[in-house]
């Protein structure tokens, strides 16, 4: 495939991530963040989300299998896990823990579990789609050319 | 020929703490688009450690070219003979939080007056307004962007400028382009009245 076609491609598919909710403003701000010196940012800072995420999605299913749960704990990792989504821009899953930490309130593990239910679910599409995404930028620059930035505003 | 004290090529150092690794990775790369040279820690306790806070002289030695006489004291916000410039912390952390740190070295007779910024990711009035009265130059609402880290170089060229001898001109020519890069003609003016009145 052409460049131009790839770019197109690549415009086309984030537009439709911002337009359906998996991406906010934010995740523009690390992609302008991204330049010669450190062409690889948004990558990088994403795949550390990836990590992160995993482990808190571990502890939180974990913390929820207590014979005694730990509303207290599991709040505090749904704190970190809203962060550090919502610093890469993914405002599904960072949703998704806003209204875990609601359930936490409430103290009520049936909901909370519906909640991690939930926000697994969010995670894994946004990575899915991110990582497609990646994908497209990796053969765009296979292919020569530059990766383009999606205007918000035009 | 130049003087001792040389401000025109220093960089401005900035300590980050925070106890996520995403967030220590964004913010390290907004202050360092400013030109800023960043240290970035996991937690308050570390702050306090790099700082010369904590009674750990051996931290404090790992440097062999620094002044490593044991019985020299601490000297505050020089580190590896790196002076600190402005710390930016996050609230919430595990340990001690941002609040804790802000009080432990507005306390401190050494760092006290090093400017510090609170981030934090939730917008809670009064959690705002005790770390403003507790000393903090800025609170930011996470996620941080570029026009919040655009807020500190004033913080950081008053702070240089106090460090001058009194005879100083405080403004030098070389100081003179950053500060018209951020402030408006009229907002200028005000900023080199408010900076003669220092002495």
């Amino acid at each position: 495939m052409e460049v131009g076609q790839l770019q197109r491609s690549f415009l086309e598919y984030i537009a439709a991530l911002f337009r359906e909710g998996f991406l906010d403003g934010q995740f523009s701000q690390l992609q302008l963040l991204q330049d010669e010196s450190n062409p690889d940012f948004v990558v990088e800072v994403v795949s550390l989300f990836f990590e992160d995420s995993e482990r808190l999605l571990n502890d939180l299913t974990k913390a929820l299998d207590q014979q005694n749960v730990d509303f207290i704990k599991i709040d505090a990792h749904v704190h970190q896990l809203k962060g550090s989504s919502s610093s890469i821009g993914a405002q599904r899953v960072k949703n998704a823990c806003i209204t875990f930490r609601n359930c936490c309130d409430e103290r009520n593990i049936e909901a909370c579990l519906r909640c991690l239910q939930e926000v697994k679910q969010e995670y894994l599409l946004a990575k899915t789609k991110l990582e497609a995404l990646f994908r497209l930028e990796q053969q765009i620059v296979a292919a020569g050319g530059a990766i383009p930035i999606l205007d918000e505003f035009s | 020929m130049s003087s001792g004290i040389d401000n025109e090529t220093t960089q401005f150092h900035v300590l980050a703490v925070d106890d996520s690794i995403i967030d220590r990775k964004l913010i390290e790369r907004l202050l360092k688009t400013s030109s800023y040279q960043v240290t970035t820690v996991d937690s308050g306790v570390k702050a306090l450690e790099f700082l010369g806070l904590l009674e750990d002289h051996e931290n404090a030695d790992i440097n062999k070219n620094t002044n490593s006489n044991p019985t020299f004291p601490p000297t505050g916000n020089f580190h590896h003979e790196m002076e600190v410039n402005l710390i930016i912390t996050d609230y919430c952390m595990p340990g001690i939080t941002g609040y804790d740190l802000l009080r432990k070295i507005k306390e401190s007779r050494l760092l006290k007056d090093i400017p510090v910024v609170i981030m934090s990711s939730e917008n809670v009035p009064t959690r705002i307004n005790n770390c403003l009265q507790q000393g903090a130059h800025e609170f930011f609402i996470k996620p941080v962007q570029q026009s919040d880290v655009n807020k500190l170089r004033p913080h950081l060229l008053r702070g240089k400028s106090m460090e001058n001898q009194p005879n100083n001109i405080i403004i030098n020519s070389s100081k003179r382009k950053p500060i018209e890069e951020c402030l408006s003609p009229s907002r200028l003016r005000a900023k080199l009245k408010e900076l003669e009145l220092v002495q």
